[in-house]
This record gives C-alpha cells, sequence and structure tokens, in this order.
C-alpha cells in the first residue's frame, strides 16, 4: 500500500480544531474591522459638548441698544456658539477648536493701543473687564452661509478709542491677534499667514454698533470664541469680528487684513454682508440659520442697513465689496 | 489558513458590506439623537463626500495590492467597492439639493454654470453613472470583457474630479483633499509605471526574438 500522503497523521489539523480556527479568525476579523471603522467614524464626526467655565462679569448694564430681531429669530445656545468656531490657529475643523482651546492662556492679557493717538496706553485684562458693559444680541453671519444670533456682552470701541484720544490724521483702525505657535501647534497647517490681522474705517470703527466683546451670556468669553477680548460688526462678514486681540493701532491708510491678503479676489476689505455681491464660489442671497433646518434670506447689512447704511453712501458695494 | 481565507468570496463580501454600510448606520444614529455637530447639513454633506473618495481610492488600490502582495481575491470585490462609491456619491448629491437647493431643482443648471468646483463634482457624478449601470454580470458579458474593462477605466478620471472637487471648496486649509491627491498619485503612478515596464518588457522579448 501506497502512503497517500506525504504528512504524517499527527501533523494534521483534527477538522473540529481547524472549524473552530477558522471561526475564530472570522470572529476577530469582524470585530477588529468594525471597530475600526466606526473609530475612524467617530474621529471624524463632530464632538460638540462644550462646558460653560467663564467667570461672571461684574457690570452688565442695560443694553442701549434694541435688538431688532424678526419675531421668527432666536438666540442661540450657548452649545451651539461655543461648540462651533472659526478659529484658525487652534484648528480649521470648526467642531474642533473648543477642545483644541481649552488651555489656551488668557490672563495674563493685554492690549496696546497706539499709532496716530494722543495717549498710546496698555490696556490689561483688569481694566477692560472694569469698563461698563452691556449685553448685545446681534446676528453673526459667516462668510461661508451659516449664521446664529449672539448674546454678546461688551462695550463700544468708541469708548475704548476715546481713551487713547484718536488724532485727526487717523484714518483707519488696524487690529491684531495673539500668536504663539507653543500655545497654537496646529496654526501652521491653517493656509493663511498669521497673525490674524483685520481693519476697519474710522467711521466704522467708532459706529455705536461696533463692540469690543469680552462676554457671551453673561460669562466671560469661552476660549474658542476669542478670549478675553475680540471685536464684534455685526454688519460685517464673521471673519472682520477678529478674535482675542492683543494690538490696536490706528493708522492713515487702509491696514492689511487676513483674508484679503489670503486671496484678494474672494474677500475684500469691507466685506459687509450683502446678499446682492455672491462670493465667487456661492452665493450669498441665503444663510443656514443654525438650528434651523431650511435655509433664510440673508438680510443686506445683516439686517443692520437702518444704522449703517449712510457710511457706504455714494460707493458701490460691488467693487468695494 | 490563507486560501481558505483566499477563497471565502461570501466572507469577504459580507465584511465589505457591513463596513461600507457602517459609516451610514452611525450617521443616522446619530442624526436620530441629534447628535450630528452644530451644523447637521455640513456635517453630512462632507461625511458622503470623503466617504465617496475613500470608496473611489479603495477600488484604485485593488489592482495593486493583487500584484504586489497577490491578494488576487479581491477583484472579485471591485464592484462591490465601486457601488459603495456610487452609494456614498448619491447621498452627496441629495444632501446638495436638500440643502444647498432648497430642492429648487431648477436652479441646479445655473449653480453647475456659475460655480466651477459644482461642475467638476456634476461631471465627476455623471461619469459614475454608466460605471454604475455596467455593473452587473450580465453587463460585463454583453459588452466583453476588454470592453467593459476599458469603459471602467473611467474611474481614474472620476477620482481626479472628486478630489479637485474637493480641493476646490477647501477655504484656505488644503490638508485633506492634499492627503486624496497623494494618494491618487501613488496608485496612479503605479499604473503608469506598471505600464512602462511591460512595454519595455515586451520590447526586450521582441529582441530576443
Amino acid at each position: 500500500m501506497k502512503p497517500i500522503s506525504k504528512i504524517p497523521s499527527s501533523e494534521i489539523t483534527p477538522e473540529e480544531t481547524f472549524l473552530n480556527r477558522r471561526f475564530f479568525m472570522k470572529t476577530a476579523i469582524w470585530a477588529g474591522s468594525t471597530v475600526a471603522t466606526g473609530a475612524v467614524y467617530r474621529a471624524f464626526s463632530p464632538r460638540s459638548e462644550v462646558k460653560s467655565t467663564g467667570a461672571e462679569i461684574a457690570k452688565v448694564g442695560e443694553s442701549s441698544f434694541k435688538n431688532g430681531l424678526g419675531a421668527d429669530e432666536k438666540v442661540n445656545s450657548f452649545r451651539e456658539i461655543a461648540g462651533y468656531n472659526n478659529y484658525y490657529e487652534f484648528s480649521t475643523d470648526k467642531s474642533a477648536v473648543a477642545a483644541k482651546a481649552k488651555d489656551f492662556v488668557t490672563d495674563p492679557w493685554s492690549v496696546a493701543v497706539g499709532g496716530l493717538v494722543g495717549k498710546p496706553r496698555v490696556f490689561g485684562l483688569e481694566d477692560l473687564l472694569k469698563m461698563e458693559s452691556e449685553e448685545r444680541v446681534y446676528r453673526f453671519r459667516c462668510v461661508e452661509g451659516w449664521s446664529m444670533v449672539i448674546p454678546w456682552v461688551g462695550f463700544p470701541l468708541a469708548k475704548l478709542l476715546s481713551l487713547v484720544e484718536p488724532k485727526s490724521e487717523a484714518t483707519h483702525v488696524a487690529f491684531e491677534t495673539y500668536y504663539d505657535l507653543k500655545q497654537m501647534p496646529d496654526a501652521g497647517s491653517a493656509g493663511i499667514d498669521l497673525p490674524y490681522v483685520e481693519g476697519l474705517r474710522m467711521d466704522e470703527a467708532m459706529h455705536p454698533l461696533t463692540l469690543l466683546a469680552t462676554g457671551l451670556y453673561g460669562k466671560t468669553l469661552p476660549n474658542q470664541n476669542g478670549a478675553p477680548i475680540r471685536l464684534v460688526v455685526p454688519w460685517k462678514y464673521g471673519f472682520k469680528s477678529i478674535k482675542s486681540v492683543v494690538k490696536i493701532t490706528l493708522t492713515n491708510r487702509e491696514p492689511p487684513t487676513t483674508w484679503s491678503l489670503a486671496n484678494p479676489g474672494e474677500y475684500g476689505f469691507y466685506s459687509n454682508v450683502n446678499p446682492k455681491v455672491d462670493h465667487p464660489r456661492w452665493s450669498q442671497a441665503r444663510e443656514r440659520r443654525i438650528g434651523e433646518t431650511g435655509s433664510r434670506e440673508t438680510l443686506m447689512f445683516n439686517g443692520y442697513a437702518e444704522q449703517v447704511a449712510s457710511l457706504y453712501a455714494g460707493m458701490n458695494l460691488e467693487e468695494d465689496f | 489558513m490563507a486560501a481558505t481565507f483566499g477563497n471565502d468570496g461570501r466572507f469577504h463580501r459580507q465584511l465589505i458590506m457591513v463596513n461600507g454600510l457602517l459609516p451610514m448606520v452611525l450617521m443616522g444614529f446619530d442624526a436620530w439623537r441629534g447628535k450630528l455637530g452644530v451644523n447637521p447639513a455640513e456635517f453630512v454633506t462632507r461625511a458622503t463626500g470623503v466617504m465617496t473618495l475613500v470608496f473611489l481610492v479603495l477600488t484604485l488600490l485593488v489592482t495593486p495590492l493583487r500584484k504586489t502582495l497577490g491578494w488576487n481575491w479581491l477583484l472579485k470585490q471591485r464592484r462591490l467597492l465601486g457601488l459603495f462609491a456610487f452609494f456614498y456619491c448619491c447621498g452627496h448629491l441629495l444632501t446638495y439639493l436638500a440643502f444647498d437647493r432648497d430642492w429648487q431643482l431648477g436652479t441646479v443648471y445655473e449653480d453647475v454654470v456659475k460655480r466651477r468646483f459644482i461642475a467638476v463634482g456634476m461631471f465627476s457624478f455623471a461619469l459614475m453613472v454608466p460605471l454604475a449601470v455596467t455593473s452587473t454580470n450580465a453587463m460585463i458579458k454583453k459588452l466583453g470583457g476588454p470592453r467593459w474593462a476599458q469603459l471602467h477605466r473611467l474611474t481614474y478620471y472620476i477620482t481626479i474630479g472628486g478630489v479637485l472637487h474637493y480641493y476646490m471648496i477647501v477655504k484656505s486649509d488644503a490638508t485633506y483633499p492634499l492627503w486624496f491627491a497623494v494618494m491618487v498619485a501613488v496608485l496612479l503612478g503605479y499604473r503608469v509605471v506598471a505600464s512602462l515596464k511591460k512595454g519595455k518588457e515586451r520590447e526586450a522579448v521582441g529582441v530576443v526574438k
């Protein structure tokens, strides 16, 4: 008799063990692959749990301004406002900013105000928080096409500027955001030149709607919203409202601004909210109000035309977009 | 063991089906419990778009893996991977129609003409349709293997178009589209090198003869 196989029978895996091993392998592959797929999905899906860590702001006065919101416009929740932020120094993922900015140091802080002023001055955080503040509920319209309604706490920029006595030749105001790669390690992939800079014309800066915000919902600002102090210009696209300001300089020429440096054809110096002037890559006629399912019409000057339209009388807003 | 795994087509199919549908199921679950983040429309639009690119890259990965690692069993699953790309792309198109166009279907043509990145995306989607339609065994037989394979090389252009579409909508941080661009460049580069080598070998054989 010839042997059928050269493999000694002792080395043949019994059928039962073989099937068990195959079952084990399959189970392991099932578990490994589905856990991996789920984990990748989770890693890229928004985690919008945000905690309110702000301190009470001592002096919040009655609002000097009627917010003018329509009957169908609701103030957005803290979770929405503090969980969805464009702050490219920390991350270009709006849902990831809150977590990445968690340990940002905003105290001590100072804002140097200088340039064409009579009394240049460095304001410490204490000075700024002592300013008489009030709540202002403003619409906030992002150039990307989404919007919110936000209850800011702050004081008019004009108030701060009056303390440094602007010279008559000052025509513009330049702003700069804090920048530090040690605290902002992902800033390198932002794709824009940093530090972030912004600017306003003098009359825009002095307008009573233009706010320096130090708080949100009655408490000091969350880091991701631009703590400890930021600009809020409600009739302009959100990127004009520069965050975590460290420097304010009065000048006699139009200052450079980050987004128009990055892409001059898409972002202008003025960047007033205007439903009639489209962004080259998308329409600005409508907006998605965060928390709503449908979209709504974008209002001229974000609904503040009555207060600010006169600033731009005689200008061609399609050229000066 | 390896041979057994390699022959188990049913297992591979189930594995791809479940893992391919899983992101969709998780998204549905998150939607149901209201955990799609602050701007669900934006998230779902981006997620379906990225999933389309992921599956396109996976289909392009099949040939290099077969040739370098001998994983020939992958070939049988390639059409399923491609159909998943089409599936997520349809989802992506629906989110665009629902959230970007508010179901005003009449405005789509105007939008395609006006916005270049939309045009690139639509063009890539249009190229996917004939591939999805011809993905059945009957259609392979009808067209004949070589012609079918030639038609399905449109996948290269679809993928390039998809990555370009992603790159064009980014505001400033192009990290993710660039990752995809690198992957696609490597996978298409592999094919170019392989075909050049093949050409040379043929030439060499010709000389000997």
